[in-house]
């Protein structure tokens, strides 16, 4: 009776992480992007970062226990002029030669709304942005695609999807980019979109 | 050499003006490269692909619109009469 007792006591633990599971953002067909945009006075700029990476560990049924982070290759965002994209690299912009990640690791998941395989939840973490590190909350939707990884990777892979959207606002002022450029000129907000999808093998 | 000049000048500000119009009248930035949103068909990410293009902007415009007046100014200067003396 011992005996049972103490292996349900060590095994507990183990059968309540064996739900969880890890997805790799790294996407090998290059869908995963981050998009932003501040208005300016000729035109709203857009950018797009392909270098998304980062690793989710979820249990689908116990959400509030998300953890993980998502980086972006600061090097890989672009806007669709040559001239901008060099001056938003530069020192008084995002400075990527000294900051080169964009990283949100999350801290905490509150407020989870369950409906079948997709969830809704305010998203607690660590934003961090040429250098400066702010605690912030931002709403998701998460959508759990079970067994799609082996038609998305045309039968190579077996396992399923996760599709993270999110889409929140920052002030550049408040991580150090550029804030002597007048807000008249550049918006303080920049509104950061991302839709991306992580891969668990299995 | 004046008609010349000023025939360029024409010319540069409607060529310039044409190749705007049919690039799409684009009212921003110059772009060397334009953003395709595109729809990930088995997890209905949409995401931008990038494609190189240019497509002139107003400061295009802009910068055509200045050569122009500088051709047309020079056609406006006077060449240095040569000194005739006489007698």
């Amino acid at each position: 009776m011992k005996t049972t007792l103490l292996l349900a006591t060590l095994l507990l633990p183990l059968a309540a992480t064996a739900a969880e599971q890890s997805f790799d953002f790294k996407d090998p067909k290059g869908v995963n992007t981050a998009r932003f945009t501040l208005d300016a006075p000729l035109e709203t700029i857009t950018g797009n970062a392909s270098g998304v990476s980062g690793t989710l560990t979820v249990d689908p049924a116990k959400p509030e226990a998300t953890k993980g982070s998502i980086v972006i290759d600061a090097k890989t965002l672009s806007v669709e002029n040559a001239m901008m994209k060099e001056h938003m690299h530069g020192k008084d912009w995002l400075d990527v030669a000294n900051h080169p990640t964009i990283t949100f690791a999350i801290s905490g998941v509150e407020g989870v709304k369950q409906e079948g395989d997709t969830a809704t939840a305010t998203v607690k973490g660590k934003f961090s942005l040429k250098g400066v590190e702010r605690e912030i909350s931002v709403p998701a939707k998460v959508t759990l695609l079970k067994d799609k990884l082996g038609a998305r990777s045309g039968g190579k892979m077996q396992g399923d999807l996760l599709v993270v959207r999110t889409e929140f606002t920052i002030k550049r002022s408040d991580y150090d980019v550029n804030p002597k450029a007048p807000t008249d000129k550049v918006a303080d907000e920049i509104v950061i979109n991302l839709a991306i999808a992580g891969a668990c093998p299995k | 050499m004046r008609i010349f000049l000023r025939l360029l000048a024409m010319g540069l500000m409607l060529g310039a003006v044409i190749w705007w119009v049919r690039a799409g009248s684009h009212p921003g930035w110059t772009k060397n490269k334009v953003f395709v949103e595109k729809v990930d068909e088995f997890t209905e990410v949409s995401y931008l692909e990038e494609q190189d293009r240019f497509v002139p902007g107003v400061d295009f415009l802009a910068v055509a619109g200045a050569l122009s007046l500088l051709l047309g100014g020079l056609s406006f200067l006077r060449r240095r009469q040569p000194k005739v003396t006489v007698g």
